[in-house]
């Protein structure tokens, strides 16, 4: 198929979303788009997919315009959308999931379930995308649901596949195995959106790449002759510096200290398996692992969220293990959340007030049970600056930055007061590459200044330009730390489960 | 052992203890009362049965002891076992044989209709069932509906005018389900075209409902009382299945909403699972932006649910008027949609789930009835408070884990 979006615009009140985009598409051929949260990649890619309706500019399929008003059109018109967050029931069986709004029926509108199997394992083979049509989606893992998304995809005799942020949330493993799968339908003539943030991929997979900012198109170039440098100027529209400069560590002493700790689920299910892993004061030790292997639950309790059901947690030579939360943070721990909506910040609260969230009481904040505003709002007025937050003022809403900003106004919250551990998970999850850079920046110097750093993500590139020491988290265990550098693929095959002698064994070989 | 599986253990060795205690009670609290008597089950109505079974007398101390022993056994086997999901079934078969012991044990030197208390189940079991259908199609769909009450209060009200007017019961079962479906679509547009909230939007239809029928009732109907005498439905034997000895008279000399609700559990319960219909409802329901991207339209599936579970509320409603009593009073469903409500949870979103949950519901009210005609110190509103507990040990998670559709009570906003 070949794809021509020309002129579209999108506005949305206080937005133009999409100003002017301009696509296109060769049969064949995969299309990176790039650009950041914000930049309008998304909002594209729902005009094209008939889920919005664009305020100016015209698709044409195959040289012939075309209108969509719901994805039905989109879908009848041959393309196909593989969502970030899947669109799969997972209480139905893979191939209900499949055949959903084209269902096989008999006479009395019952549904043939043995037609919608074989019409899947049909696909499956011609695809070679082996998957079970009988298992429910819900139990499978990520990678097999995308696998399911992309039948689905397929089912409706898909010619342009639209990937949105397709490795997020695989393994690199897995990632191998999508890249192969698109070089597959490639071959065979379709052609792919390959939607991501990550420069790295769009090098591997794409033929050309489209860089949009600030709802614009910035350029299209040939992935082969372009330098990840150049694609990340373009992206944030300044010079970027995408390596972390930081010296050597000199840790201290032990500041965490975790020695078999596990954590189970209310239903007795065991999240975390046993960990033991300390921390010393001037280094940065990172947890990897795809999300889902326990990250989440370890660093609830370590911050008081959740009970540590065995082990001990010792803090600075103290044992915390079963503190509570104010206990911790008052303890010396800082927190910066993996979800800055649900627990880092207070939406409706103005900036000043998220900025003491954990300070309220503090005597430089209250008199007693007055607080004192003139002073919050000073703190705020400075730390806003220091920290770079971009906002009107200090009494703008929480929920009226965008994440990086918002991102900010957690580090400056948790960077204020003495802290002797730093907890960061996911520090960096959905925001520009300009905050990221300035994040980055803000963690080493915390490290410097002697402070422990405990980061969990899911971000290769994140843990490797930052790691002193690098664990990975699989189904609840923990391996590692081991000194950085670590090979990226060691790594991946260790968050995938492969023992780290052999991971890393199998690389040097 | 894992610790899933030691939490499974340890809940069923608190099954087991709970067994152990139900035991306790006939053995020695039931079993020295009814000593040298007997009690007499009859097992046939005397209505035009071709056979009739003769009455079944049993010694109340040695059935009831007997009873015990089979509960106590029943603990035991739990202690000693491994039982799986299979522990809550014990308890559950447990309970049944501590009901039939109290039975034993009330109808000592008495005699008890067993024929006319499971016919008052299955009788008792039309409101709630219908109910619970209703609240399992607009809750598969997506949309929460509390106000089966309501629907239930209209269905009746309708269906005693029209019967009383037309001088017919099914004009008054078509009113009682128009009734009904007006409600239903009240609830769709509050919810889904304007995305009110869920629950407060069933609450001012069952408060609306109640405010316009007992409105009606003394402006209208205590003025006109021709308008509240609905012909009603009377029972009717299906030949054949009539005859056959106990079941026959249980199930196949009943009333036509008796006969509506078992057609409609079992082409409910094929639909909803079996049926391209039903597989678009039930997406709608778990995640309606999937459904969306896939063409099917949420909102007209959501609002088409919402409306035919008020179709069904509504025949539920008229057993009221057109079956259970002879005319329509204020507020004569007395929270009866609330213990549908119960059904449909207890019943777990299934249809066939639902009529069994109203069968067990129904039956401890037909056994509510029984026990109050017979010389024992058992206060009937105990027994009536059975639907509750039940729905309390279910919504808890003691029985099995709930699970609610996914996108129940959520509004759906496109992108």
């Amino acid at each position: 198929m070949r794809l021509e979006l020309r002129g579209i615009t999108k506005r949305y009140p206080g937005v133009v979303a999409n100003d002017a985009v301009d696509l296109t598409v060769e049969p064949g051929e995969v299309h990176g788009l790039l650009g950041e949260n914000g930049a309008g990649k998304s909002t594209l890619m729902n005009v094209l997919y008939g889920l919005t309706q664009p305020d100016e500019g015209s698709i044409l399929v195959d040289g012939v315009e075309r209108q969509f008003a719901d994805p039905g059109d989109a879908i009848a018109a041959g393309i196909g959308m593989v969502h970030q967050h899947f669109m799969l029931v997972p209480v139905f069986t893979v191939a209900e999931n499949i055949t959903l709004g084209m269902e096989p029926t008999d006479r009395f509108g019952r549904y043939d379930r043995r037609a919608a199997n074989a019409t899947v394992t049909e696909l499956a083979e011609r695809f070679g995308l082996p998957v079970d049509p009988d298992a429910l989606v819900g139990d499978l893992p990520v990678g097999l649901q995308q696998r399911v998304e992309i039948l689905k995809a397929l089912a409706r005799d898909a010619r342009l596949l639209i990937l949105d942020e397709p490795t997020a949330v695989l393994t690199p493993q897995e990632a191998d195995g999508l890249f192969e799968s698109i070089r597959g339908f490639q071959a065979a003539g379709r052609s792919v959106i390959f939607i991501s943030h990550k420069l790295r991929e769009h090098h591997e997979i794409a033929d050309r790449i489209t860089v949009l900012r600030r709802g614009r198109t910035i350029g299209t170039v040939d992935a082969s002759t372009s330098e990840p440098q150049q694609l990340a100027d373009m992206m944030v529209g300044r010079p970027v510096i995408l390596t972390v400069d930081r010296a050597p560590a000199r840790p201290g002493d032990v500041v965490l200290e975790l020695d078999g700790v596990s954590v189970e689920a209310p239903d007795g299910r065991l999240l975390v398996d046993r960990v033991d892993l300390d921390v010393h004061a001037g280094e940065i030790v990172a947890i990897a692992g795809v999300e889902g292997n326990g990250q989440t639950p370890l660093v609830e309790a370590l911050t008081g969220l959740r009970p540590v059901t065995a082990g001990t947690v010792t803090l600075a030579g103290r044992d915390v293990t079963g503190a509570d939360r104010r206990t911790l943070l008052r303890g010396g721990v800082g927190h910066i959340p993996e979800d800055r909506n649900e627990h880092g910040l207070v939406g409706g609260f103005t900036i000043r007030d998220n900025l003491v969230l954990n300070l309220w009481d503090d005597e430089r904040f209250a008199h007693g049970r007055t607080r004192r505003r003139d002073v919050i709002d000073e703190h705020a007025t400075r730390m806003m600056d220091e920290f770079d937050v971009r906002a009107p003022s200090t009494t703008t809403t929480a929920d009226a930055l965008s994440g990086g900003n918002q991102q900010k106004v957690i580090v400056a919250r948790e960077f204020a007061r003495p802290i002797e551990l730093l907890v960061a998970a996911q520090p960096t999850r959905g925001i520009d590459v300009g905050s990221i850079e300035y994040i980055h920046g803000r963690l080493v110097a915390k490290r410097d200044a002697g402070v422990g750093v405990l980061l969990v993500s899911s971000e290769l590139d994140e843990v490797t330009a930052l790691a002193d020491r690098i664990a990975v988290m699989f189904r609840g265990h923990l391996v590692g730390p081991f000194p950085a550098p670590l090979a990226k693929e060691v790594i991946g095959l260790m968050m995938a489960g492969v023992d780290p002698a052999e991971a890393m064994a199998g690389e040097a070989a | 052992m894992n610790p899933l599986e030691r939490a499974a253990r340890r809940r069923q060795l608190r099954f087991a203890l709970v067994t152990l205690v139900l035991a306790v009670v006939p053995a020695f609290l039931l079993a020295p009362d009814g000593a040298g008597q007997r009690a007499t089950f009859v097992l046939a109505d005397a209505r035009g049965e071709r056979v009739v079974l003769e009455p079944l007398q049993v010694a109340v101390t040695p059935t009831v002891v007997t009873l015990a022993v089979l509960i106590a056994l029943l603990g035991a086997l739990q202690l000693a076992r491994d039982l799986g999901r299979r522990a809550p079934v014990a308890v559950g078969a447990a309970a049944g044989l501590l009901v039939l012991a109290v039975l034993v044990w009330a109808g000592a030197g008495e005699s008890v209709s067993v024929v006319a208390l499971l016919r008052g189940t299955l009788f008792a079991a039309v409101p709630i069932a219908f109910g619970a259908m209703a609240g399992v199609l607009s809750e598969r769909a997506g949309v929460i509906n509390i106000a089966i009450e309501g629907q239930f209060l209209g269905g009746a009200f309708a269906a005693a005018v029209l019967a009383s007017v037309v001088g017919s019961a099914w004009a008054g079962l078509l009113g009682g389900v128009v009734a009904g479906a007006l409600i239903g679509v009240l609830l769709a547009l509050l919810t889904i075209r304007y995305q009110a909230d869920q629950i407060v939007s069933g609450v001012v239809l069952i408060v609306l409902a109640t405010g316009v029928t007992s409105f009606l009732t003394s402006q209208l109907l205590s003025v006109n009382p021709d308008w509240n005498s609905p012909v009603r439905f009377q029972a009717t034997a299906v030949p054949v299945l009539g005859d056959i000895p106990l079941l026959g008279s249980i199930v196949f000399r009943q009333t036509m909403l008796v006969y509506l609700m078992l057609i409609t559990v079992v082409v409910l319960q094929f639909a909803l699972f079996r049926t391209r219909w039903g597989l678009r409802l039930r997406s709608v329901g778990e995640h309606p932006a999937a459904a969306d991207t896939v063409g099917i339209d949420v909102l007209r599936t959501r609002f088409r649910a919402v409306v035919l579970g008020g179709v069904l509320a509504g025949v539920g409603g008229s057993w009221f008027t057109l079956e259970a009593a002879s005319q329509f009073a204020k507020e004569m469903t007395a929270g009866r949609g609330f213990i549908a409500l119960a059904a449909m949870l207890v019943g777990r979103f299934s249809p066939v789930g639902a009529l069994s949950a109203a069968l067990l519901f129904g039956f401890s009210d037909a056994l509510a009835t029984a026990l109050q005609r017979l010389p024992v110190p058992l206060p009937s509103t105990l027994l009536r408070t059975a639907p509750y507990v039940v729905t309390l040990l279910v919504v808890a998670g003691l029985i099995g884990r709930l699970r609610v559709p996914a996108a129940d009570g959520k509004p759906y906003v496109k992108a």
